[in-house]
C-alpha cells in the first residue's frame, strides 16, 4: 500500500502579528509549525501502513524553508518526503495548488508506485478553506472523502474502503473504492511523539527536491499568479469600533454588582427582559 | 490558500484586470445552493438567499435557489421556503440518487445546473457538505472560490467583492474572481443575518432532470447515525450564550459557566485554549476555527478576546466582559465590562438573573 500525505508548513498561528502601518504579516522570528490538522491524517496514514505494510510518502509545497516540516514528518515515522518548490507556485490560490500539488501526486505516483489512499488536512489553520484536498480530488478523479472521523476497514485485495464521515446531525457510515483522497477531522486519532530514532533519522534523511519541471508541470500558466482564478485586491485590518465598553461599577458584593449589570442590560435593550424570561421558561 | 496576503504582487496583479471572456457574460443571477439533508433545510441557507437577495437587486437579476433531492424527502417544502426566503427561481432536481449527501453525484448535479443555467454568483453555506461541494464544483468548473466570507458585496464594475478574515481574523481580505464564472463564495452558518420569511411569495420552479445510475456512483451510504441530541448542541443558533476563558483557572471551573447559561436558557461555550487544554469538547469552541455565534445576549468571562475569539462574536446584539484585565482586547467589542474575577463573580450573576427571570417564567408555567 502506498499512502501520500500531503502536509503545510504554517506560522504559529498564536503568534503572529500584523504590522500596524503596512498590513503585513510580520513572519520575523515566528515560529511555523506543520498544519495542526494535517497531523490527524498523517497519523492516520503511519496507523494503516504499520498494520498494512506500505509506504507514506509526505509531500508539501513551499518555499525551501518547508523542508523543515518534511523533516518532521519524517520523524514521525514517514517513509520519504518530497518538497515542491519553485518561484513559478508562489501567489497560487487553491486552485493553482490542486493543479500543482496532483501533478506531484501523478510524479510520486510514476517513481514510487501509484498511491492508493492520498491524505491531506481538513483545511489549514492560516488560509482555512478545506478547498486544496477536494482541489487534488477532483483533478486525480480520487473518490473525495472529507471530514473522515475513522477509517474503520482497508481491503488492499478488494480495493475497498469503509469509513466514517461526520455530517449534520450525524455520522454517514460509507464504503467506497481505492484510489481515493481522505481528509481527517481533529481528534480522530491521538497523534504518536516522534522517537530519538526517528529524530536522527530524518536529520539524515535526504529530502526529495522537485522544480515545476521535476514535477512533470510543463503549463505554468496553471501555476501561482497566472494559474489563480481569485485575486486579493486589498488587505486590510479589521477596523476597531469607536466606543469602548462600560464599565459597571465593581461593588463590595457581587450580588449588587450583579444587579447593576442586569439593570444596564435591561435599560440598553429593554425588550430583553421578556426575551429572557422567554428562554428560561422554555417557551 | 489564497490565504498567504499577496500584498506585494496584489496591485500589479490588480491592474491586470481583463475583460470577462465572451463565453462568461452570458453568465446571471446570484445563485444559492440550498442544503437539503433528510427532509431539513440546513438554516445557513436561508441566511445566504438573504445575502443574495441584496446581490441580486444591485445587479438588477434573479436569485436562484438550487434544491436537490430524493423525490418526496422535502425538496418541494424546501422550494416553497426558498421563495419565501427571497428567491425568484427554484432550480429543483430530484432523484432517488440523491438521497443522502455524496460528493460525486451531487458535485455532477451542481455542475451540470451551473453549465446550463449559467449563474454569475454561487454561494454555498461553509458547512462539511458546503466546503466538500464547493471545492469539487469548483475545480471541476475551473473557477475562482473564496471561502468563509464575512461580507459579500458587488462593486462598481458588477464583480462580486468577498471579504474574508484570514490569518486567524488579524487581516480582513478582499478578493475577486475577475475573469471567471461564476464567481464562487462559501460563507458561514450564523455570519450573516437570517432574512425575514415572507409567507405566500412565489416564483418559478425549473425541473431539472440529471442522468444519474447509481452503478456510476462509487460510494455508497451504508448507514446514517443520528447524533445522541446530548451530542449536539445548539450554540450556534443559541439568543444568550455564555463562555469561559482561560481566566477561570481550571476546566472544573466551567461548571459556572454552564450554570449561567442554563438559568438564562441559553448555551455555554469556551475560547479555544480551553479546548486546547481539554477543559471542553471542539464542538463548544467559539471563534475563527469554532462556531460563529450571533446570540442576542453573549457573556464573556475570563475571555481576554484574542482576535479569533472576536470575529466568532461579534454579530452578537449586547456583549458583556467579565474580566479583571481593563485592557483585554474583548473589550474593544463588548457593550458592558464588569473588572472583577469571573470566577467570584458568576455566582452572583447567576443568582441575581435567578430572582429577575424565574418568578416571571413560575407565573408563566403556573399559567
Amino acid at each position: 500500500m502506498h499512502f501520500v500525505v500531503c502536509i503545510k508548513q504554517v506560522p504559529d498561528s498564536a503568534q503572529i502579528r500584523v504590522h500596524p502601518v503596512t498590513n503585513t504579516i510580520m513572519r520575523q522570528g515566528v515560529p511555523t509549525i506543520i498544519n495542526p490538522y494535517d497531523l490527524f491524517s498523517l497519523e492516520t496514514a503511519l496507523r494503516l501502513r504499520d498494520e498494512m505494510g506500505g509506504e507514506v510518502t509526505v509531500l508539501t509545497m513551499g518555499p525551501p524553508s518547508a523542508e523543515d516540516a518534511l523533516r518532521k514528518a519524517l520523524t514521525y515515522g514517514a517513509d520519504r518526503a518530497v518538497l515542491l518548490t519553485d518561484r513559478f507556485f508562489a501567489g497560487s490560490d487553491t486552485l493553482a495548488t490542486s493543479y500543482a500539488l496532483a501533478q506531484a501526486i501523478r510524479k510520486i505516483g510514476d517513481a514510487w508506485g501509484a498511491p492508493d489512499i492520498v491524505f491531506a488536512g481538513k483545511q489549514t489553520i492560516d488560509g482555512d478553506t478545506a478547498q486544496v484536498g477536494p482541489g487534488i480530488a477532483r483533478r486525480l478523479e480520487l473518490n473525495q472523502l472529507t471530514y473522515i472521523s475513522r477509517v474503520t476497514k482497508v481491503d488492499a485485495e478488494a480495493r475497498t474502503v469503509e469509513l466514517e464521515r461526520r455530517a449534520e446531525g450525524g455520522t454517514q457510515v460509507l464504503s467506497s473504492s481505492l484510489p481515493c483522497l481522505v481528509t481527517m477531522l481533529e481528534g480522530s486519532a491521538e497523534i504518536r511523539r516522534g522517537s530519538m530514532a526517528g529524530a536522527l533519522r530524518a536529520a539524515r534523511a535526504e529530502i526529495t527536491t522537485w522544480s515545476a519541471a521535476d514535477a512533470g508541470i510543463t503549463d505554468l500558466l496553471k501555476c501561482g499568479l497566472r494559474g489563480s482564478p481569485t485575486v486579493v485586491k486589498r488587505v486590510f485590518a479589521p477596523a476597531p469600533r469607536a466606543e469602548k465598553a462600560k464599565q459597571i461599577e465593581v461593588k463590595a458584593k457581587s450580588r449588587e454588582t450583579a444587579d447593576d449589570l442586569i439593570e444596564a442590560l435591561f435599560e440598553a435593550k429593554p425588550a430583553m427582559q421578556a426575551d429572557l424570561e422567554q428562554l428560561a421558561a422554555g417557551l | 490558500m489564497s490565504d498567504a496576503p499577496k500584498t506585494a504582487a496584489a496591485p500589479s496583479r490588480a491592474a491586470m484586470k481583463k475583460e470577462l471572456p465572451e463565453h462568461f457574460k452570458a453568465y446571471k443571477h446570484v445563485w444559492v445552493m440550498v442544503e437539503l439533508e433528510r427532509g431539513h433545510v440546513h438554516p445557513v441557507s436561508w441566511e445566504l438567499m438573504g445575502e443574495a437577495r441584496k446581490l441580486a437587486d444591485k445587479l438588477g437579476v434573479d436569485v436562484g435557489a438550487v434544491v436537490i433531492g430524493a423525490p418526496d424527502a422535502g425538496a418541494r417544502e424546501a422550494a416553497a421556503e426558498s421563495f419565501a426566503y427571497g428567491a425568484d427561481v427554484v432550480y429543483l432536481v430530484e432523484n432517488p440518487i440523491l438521497a443522502e449527501y455524496r460528493n460525486e453525484s451531487y458535485t455532477r448535479t451542481l455542475t451540470e445546473l451551473v453549465n446550463t443555467y449559467k449563474p454569475e454568483i454561487l454561494l454555498l453555506g461553509a458547512t462539511n457538505l458546503g466546503r466538500d461541494l464547493a471545492g469539487s464544483v469548483a475545480t471541476t468548473l475551473l473557477t475562482g472560490l473564496t471561502a468563509d466570507c464575512t461580507e459579500l458585496a458587488v462593486d462598481a464594475d458588477k464583480s462580486l467583492a468577498a471579504t474574508r478574515p484570514t490569518f486567524g481574523g488579524s487581516l480582513l481580505c478582499t478578493i475577486y474572481t475577475l475573469n471567471f464564472r461564476p464567481q464562487m463564495a462559501t460563507v458561514r452558518p450564523r455570519v450573516m443575518r437570517m432574512p425575514e420569511r415572507h409567507e405566500g411569495r412565489i416564483g418559478r420552479v425549473v425541473e431539472h432532470a440529471v442522468a444519474l445510475e447509481e452503478e456510476s456512483i462509487v460510494t455508497k451510504v451504508l448507514k446514517f447515525l443520528p447524533d445522541r441530541s446530548s451530542q449536539t448542541s445548539n450554540l450556534a443558533y443559541a439568543d444568550v450564550v455564555v463562555a469561559g476563558g482561560l481566566g477561570l483557572q481550571n476546566g472544573e471551573n466551567l461548571q459556572l459557566v454552564r450554570a449561567l447559561a442554563n438559568v438564562l436558557g441559553g448555551e455555554w461555550g469556551c475560547s479555544r485554549p480551553c479546548v486546547q487544554k481539554g477543559w471542553a469538547p471542539a464542538e463548544r469552541q467559539i471563534g475563527q476555527t469554532g462556531k460563529t455565534i450571533r446570540p442576542k445576549l453573549y457573556i464573556a468571562a475570563g475571555i481576554s478576546g484574542a482576535i479569533q475569539h472576536r470575529v466568532g462574536v461579534e454579530g452578537a446584539d449586547l456583549i458583556v466582559a467579565i474580566n479583571t484585565d481593563r485592557n483585554a482586547p474583548i473589550l474593544d467589542i463588548a457593550h458592558f465590562a464588569v473588572a472583577t474575577d469571573a470566577i467570584r463573580f458568576l455566582p452572583a450573576l447567576t443568582e441575581a438573573f435567578r430572582a429577575r427571570i424565574s418568578p416571571h417564567a413560575n407565573d408563566r408555567l403556573a399559567g
